[in-house]
């Protein structure tokens, strides 16, 4: 199991849902925040003072996946996310020691894999 | 027609410099009414379309405008006589000095010319908008103003229109709708949910408009008047008849009244009482906008699954709530209320005259809008780049964030820092010296 971490754009944010869901990535956790990853900053003035806005907003896509889905999942942010330009984000890969859903108590793999019965009816 | 009195009478004066001011405050206000239903990346940008009319529209019509609209000149358009304010005193025109006449109509240039925004928002670079709403009063503006108001030929025809259906609302409607057609629709129209990000900003835009609209439409009796107070009872009677038809209809089909579709009747309701608020009884007035409701309704559901993008749907509420207005004006005008007879009163003539008012305003309006963009597109490129789209115009066109919290704003130094100003500056600069 991996837990996937995007940082993307958020004019790129829709895009990024969109084809998470038809890479059939279910169950995700999406969060505003702000950072910065070398983009030019942005000058702003305000009555006379004038800031360099060094921390832009993005927002971070936070997935846990089996192996498996792993590479469907990054290709599916690396193609909807991309402009080109600096600032795009990143996208981490991380190792995940153990994972429980809350409602079954099921470990792991089965915890990460949606269960299929309730996809029925969703 | 306006009998020249050595003094102004004073009761007509205070009402007037009264109406001027709240005429003026509902440029403000719509820009909170269209503002809160903009993305918040957009807010800015929105309320700046509007509150720069005031400044931008208001100095042109001073200079230009105002001459061309009611001048004498011809039956197409006014004389030059009131150029640059040139024979514009305080000698008195109606019952009030000249310059406050003057001033009263220059509110409604710039709210005319404000209502275009909303069917362009969220795309349009700023310069050119500015150089859009300023060619656009002097060339759309003030002819219609002096066909209908300024003893031009459609006033001559016999078209009613109380206080700007067809001056101000069709007009800017047409205006509107020729606007979105040339600006095309936004890159994330049809493709992503676009949300109002602020809707008490919105219901305050529109209880500020209503507040405004007492000065618009009562306002338009030129004195403190009987036809004042019967237009302020209509102004009060016809978007509450809207509003309550608009939540009946939201109640019948979703089950839910909405507070943007409140708003929106509101709006609607004043638009449409506009035309016939001194010529039509309150129980006219009533009908007429509960006759809106639907309308108006029906066309923002129909336009929001189409391409055209009038994204803030000025030609629903402006265009359709305003084209009823003048209509129904036709249909419930009393010569005991002060209008002339419309068709209950027995004259079906009045409905034609109507008809023909709004499609000749309609008509020249949408085609001079869509060249004069197009010609200022010539010069500097009207829509914004992609990018800038995307990241919002607040930021790209103003410099600025209607939300800032401020985290990683860094403090640029202005470059009085210098040493040679330092020792005047030490005062001020001293907290801000943080040691790295």
């Amino acid at each position: 199991m991996k837990l996937i971490v995007a940082i993307v754009r958020p004019e790129r944010a829709n895009e990024v849902l969109e084809a998470l869901f038809m890479a059939e990535v279910r169950g995700l956790t999406v969060s505003r925040v702000q950072g910065h990853g070398g983009e030019t900053e942005r000058v702003e003035t305000y009555r006379g003072t004038t800031v360099k806005m060094e921390l832009q907003d993005k927002v971070r896509f936070e997935i846990g996946v089996s192996d498996h889905f792993v590479e469907p999942t990054v290709r599916a942010i690396l193609d909807s996310a991309r402009t080109g330009d600096v600032g795009d984000g990143k996208i981490f890969v991380l190792p995940v020691e153990r994972v429980y859903r809350i409602r079954t108590g099921e470990t792991d793999q089965m915890a990460v894999t949606p269960g299929w019965p309730e996809e029925e009816s969703r | 027609m306006i009998a020249q009195s050595p003094e102004p009478s004073a009761p007509d004066t205070v009402w007037m410099l009264v109406s001027t001011a709240l005429v003026l405050l509902m440029t403000p206000a719509l820009a909170f009414f269209y503002g809160g239903l903009v993305r918040a990346k957009n807010a800015l940008n929105t309320m700046m379309m509007s509150v720069a009319s005031l400044g931008i529209v208001g100095l042109v019509w001073a200079l230009v405008g105002y001459s061309l609209a009611f001048g004498r000149g011809t039956g197409v358009i006014g004389g030059l006589e009131f150029l640059g304010l040139e024979n514009v005193g305080l000698e008195v025109k109606g019952s009030i000095p000249h310059l406050l006449f003057m001033a009263y109509q220059a509110t409604f240039a710039i709210i005319t010319a404000a209502l275009i925004s909303g069917a362009i928002v969220e795309r349009m670079r700023f310069g050119p908008y500015l150089a859009f709403i300023a060619l656009w009063t002097v060339v759309v503006y003030t002819p219609a103003a002096h066909w209908v108001w300024g003893g031009g030929w459609l006033g001559s025809l016999g078209v009613l229109d109380y206080a700007g259906g067809t001056v101000v609302h069709v007009n800017a409607a047409s205006a509107a709708l020729a606007a979105a057609l040339v600006l095309r629709p936004r890159r994330d129209y049809g493709r992503q949910a676009l949300l109002p990000h602020n809707v008490p900003y919105v219901l305050l835009g529109a209880a500020l408009l209503w507040f405004g609209w007492f000065g618009f439409n009562a306002g338009s009796a030129l004195g403190a008047t009987r036809t004042a107070a019967l237009a302020f009872v209509n102004t009060f009677l016809a978007p509450a008849a809207t509003m309550v038809v608009w939540m009946l209809i939201e109640l019948a089909r979703t089950g839910r009244a909405t507070a943007v579709g409140v708003a929106t009747g509101i709006v609607v309701g004043l638009v449409a009482v506009t035309p016939a608020a001194g010529f039509v009884s309150p129980l006219g007035a009533i009908a007429i906008g509960g006759i809106a409701a639907p309308l108006s309704y029906f066309t923002i559901l129909w336009r929001s699954r189409t391409a055209l993008d009038d994204s803030l749907d000025v030609v629903a509420a402006h265009g359709v709530g305003g084209a009823t207005g003048a209509l129904l004006t036709g249909v419930f005008a009393r010569p005991e209320w002060g209008g002339s007879a419309g068709l209950i009163a027995g004259n079906a003539r009045q409905v034609g005259v109507q008809l023909i008012g709004l499609l000749v305003v309609a008509a020249y309006s949408g085609l001079a809008t869509a060249l004069l963009i197009k010609l200022v597109n010539v010069v500097a490129r009207v829509r914004s780049s992609q990018r800038d789209e995307a990241v919002g115009l607040d930021v790209t066109q103003h410099g600025e964030e209607a939300y800032t919290r401020g985290e990683g704003a860094v403090l640029v130094m202005p470059s009085i820092s210098a040493p040679a100003t330092r020792s005047t500056d030490e005062s001020m600069r001293a907290p801000l010296e943080v040691p790295a």
